[in-house]
């Protein structure tokens, strides 16, 4: 009876500690004020012990490069972070070489620009936001770092994004240089379509339509935001499993001390 | 009375020490040989599970603030800093973020389990109203460090919440401004947050060292809730509880390890991934879920100094609880109204969180003034009535003689047995 009573009690007390776990995801709220369809990809990377596909957020990676990094900086990256995508030390220096950026002053005083190196953050296409809103009609394109964690939604949305544009219904109004999306909050938005069937070309017999190619830009721009997602969970695993181990002993050893108690 | 302690260490160096300094003395009472009700349930692990707690967030809080950059200009790339190029500093930061949840959970548990047992009541309000001030400094703690890391959801949370105050007449504005350090939230808020955030977490212990010593003289409750009477009632807290308690950290452990590992920023908002900027409002400021039950208070009343006031007192009310319940019985076991009722406010709690996270929009608006309403019923109306009202179940003759119930008493083990006891 009284071990009964402790084991509904521990479990309890354990089922609220977990409570969270269950309850947030459940509650989190819509993501717009209308509804529209959350698209629902498979990411190589979702699932509890998921991973980045390496050569989905290469093709990604080449994507930024030739359509994103036009309007869009990702200041938190450094091109030595691209080992993390499986590119080698050669590749992610002759990547680094094809920039120039500003690198202090020389003797004189004068500012100084040179080639990139693997030390140095990704290069912004504008040098402030001033210049950034001036070249795309006052709208500022949001830094890409972190874009996949900073919209509810995450990855699903920026496919949404990325593959929601349409023409606009006849009823609706349109805002000069906007251009509509289904998936973007009031549908208007300043970003041209970045990305069609064909934008960018593969190598290989990959198909380059608008599905892969969004596909492949967001698993690049998750591996960005969440660079130790997979050393995380490999880690995770680890002591997950010695934790249920170590409880597993520990409470054996405490069945064992309270053994000859009354209680 | 000065003069030397009379050691019983053997060891030499330890003997020592002991006399001149009777820590070995101290910890063998308090945490080896301390008489401990023997019939605590697992809900009596969470006092020790936020001790825990606190030694995790000091831990991890220090080595962030060797990294991190309290600068409006750097604060968020400093994070991120941290996140991607500092050894481990993904796992210090996400320990420390998803620990401040954890912190929350296990306190939340620690004070139901102290309401549903009656562990407020005398001899234990001093205890309880140190509890309360620790609640306190913890939220302000918390609150802070959610300024730090200079997302959208930081500084528009930090101005939601600092300009509460200027609801209050004449005093108000000064307050808001001294918070700031100007006339909105900026550089020199996040300086004087930061220095705060560092230094509270000391206050913090220091209360949390007088709410174990006030402990340590009342004695634990238990879930009877009726005084030890006798040494056959305890157990020495090493081995009994250390043990108990390990299982429970292992469990919490598992528990936090999933959250750090496979949902890090679960219980986060995508919005605090975006730096801070002072021209764009988010379309919902929420704070953190902890928060969410006294913001749905805030919402619910219409007048904004009424609010404040509401969601301070709030906490505040949980001060006097050990004077507005007036019934002697503490454990709710015995009380089978008040069991009801404890459960109700707990379905309150609840709902308010629920409102707190979404707009203050149709039924939302009606559920959080039904919750609001209930909570401060619950206190100010229910509980004093209750113990005049309600008739109490027999209790106990004592813990190892339960007059009902199968926990019968029967033979300790002679260590326990033979220790003797710290109070009458």
């Amino acid at each position: 009876m009284s071990k009964l009573r402790s084991l509904i009690a521990g479990v309890l007390a354990a089922g609220l500690l977990a409570a969270p776990l269950v309850a947030v995801p459940w509650a989190a709220p819509a993501f717009a004020e209308e509804e529209i369809a959350m698209p629902n990809e498979s990411w190589s990377f979702n699932s509890l012990f998921g991973t980045f596909d390496l050569a989905a957020a290469q093709r990604g990676f080449s994507i930024y490069q030739q359509v994103c990094s036009n309007c869009h900086s990702m200041q938190y990256l450094h091109y030595r972070d691209l080992a993390g995508i499986g590119l080698s030390e050669e590749q992610i220096k002759a990547i680094a070489a094809s920039f120039t950026v500003p690198q202090g002053v020389d003797d004189q005083g004068n500012p100084k620009e040179g080639p990139a190196t693997p030390a140095d953050q990704f290069r912004s296409p504008f040098p402030n936001p001033q210049a950034a809103r001036a070249a795309n009609n006052g709208a500022l394109p949001p830094d890409l770092s972190l874009i996949v964690n900073a919209r509810e939604g995450h990855a699903n949305y920026i496919y949404g994004l990325l593959t929601g544009y349409a023409n606009a219904p006849a009823d609706f109004k349109m805002q000069d240089g906007m251009y509509y999306n289904k998936m973007f909050t009031g549908h208007q938005i300043g970003m041209p379509q970045p990305l069609r069937d064909g934008t960018v070309d593969y190598v290989g017999s990959m198909t380059n339509d608008l599905h892969q190619e969004a596909h492949d830009v967001v698993t690049f721009l998750a591996w960005a935001a969440n660079p130790e997602m997979v050393e995380r969970k490999q880690m995770g695993v680890r002591i997950i499993l010695f934790l249920i181990v170590m409880t597993g002993l520990t409470y054996a050893v405490k069945r064992k001390v309270w053994a000859n108690v009354e209680h | 009375m000065a003069g030397l302690h009379k050691s019983e260490f053997s060891n030499p160096i330890i003997n020592w020490i002991d006399t001149r300094l009777p820590v070995f003395t101290m910890i063998q009472k308090e945490y080896g040989v301390f008489p401990t009700p023997k019939n605590f349930n697992y809900f009596w692990n969470f006092g020790a599970l936020a001790m825990v707690n606190l030694v995790i967030m000091i831990a991890t809080g220090i080595f962030l603030a060797m990294n991190y950059q309290p600068n409006t200009l750097l604060a968020f790339g400093s994070i991120q800093h941290i996140m991607r190029d500092v050894n481990y500093g993904w796992l210090l930061r996400y320990v420390h973020q998803n620990g401040a949840s954890m912190f929350f959970i296990v306190t939340y548990i620690h004070i139901f389990r102290g309401l549903y047992y009656g562990s407020y009541k005398t001899p234990r309000e001093l205890l309880w109203i140190l509890g309360v001030i620790i609640l306190l400094l913890m939220m302000a703690t918390a609150f802070m460090g959610y300024v730090l890391p200079w997302g959208q959801m930081s500084y528009w949370g930090a101005t939601v919440i600092t300009n509460l105050f200027s609801a209050f007449p004449w005093i108000g504005p000064k307050i808001v401004t001294l918070l700031w350090g100007g006339f909105s939230v900026d550089n020199p808020t996040l300086n004087r947050f930061f220095s705060l955030h560092y230094l509270l977490p000391f206050i913090l212990t220091a209360v949390i060292f007088l709410h174990v010593a006030a402990l340590h003289i009342t004695g634990s409750n238990n879930p009877l809730g009726i005084d030890v009477k006798s040494p056959q009632d305890t157990l020495p807290f090493h081995p009994y509880y250390t043990i108990k308690d390990s299982v429970g950290i292992c469990v919490y452990l598992i528990v936090f390890g999933l959250f750090v590992f496979f949902f890090p920023n679960v219980l986060g908002d995508p919005n605090n991934f975006i730096p801070a900027n002072p021209l764009q409002t988010p379309a919902d400021i929420v704070p953190e879920w902890y928060f969410l039950p006294y913001y749905a208070i805030l919402r619910s009343v219409p007048n904004k100094l009424l609010g404040v006031c509401m969601m301070f007192g709030s906490i505040l009310v949980l001060f006097v609880l050990p004077w507005l319940d007036t019934s002697p019985v503490r454990s709710a076991r015995f009380r089978p109204l008040y069991r009801k009722f404890i459960w109700l406010l707990v379905i309150a709690f609840v709902v308010l969180g629920y409102c707190g996270m979404n707009k203050p929009e149709g039924i939302f608006v009606v559920l959080s003034r039904i919750a609001t309403l209930y909570y401060f019923a619950h206190f100010l109306v229910i509980l004093p009535l209750l113990g005049k009202l309600e008739r109490p179940l027999p209790l106990p003759e004592s813990i190892s003689h339960p007059v009902i119930g199968g926990r019968g008493g029967g033979p300790l083990p002679a260590g326990a047995a033979a220790k003797p006891m710290e109070k009458a």
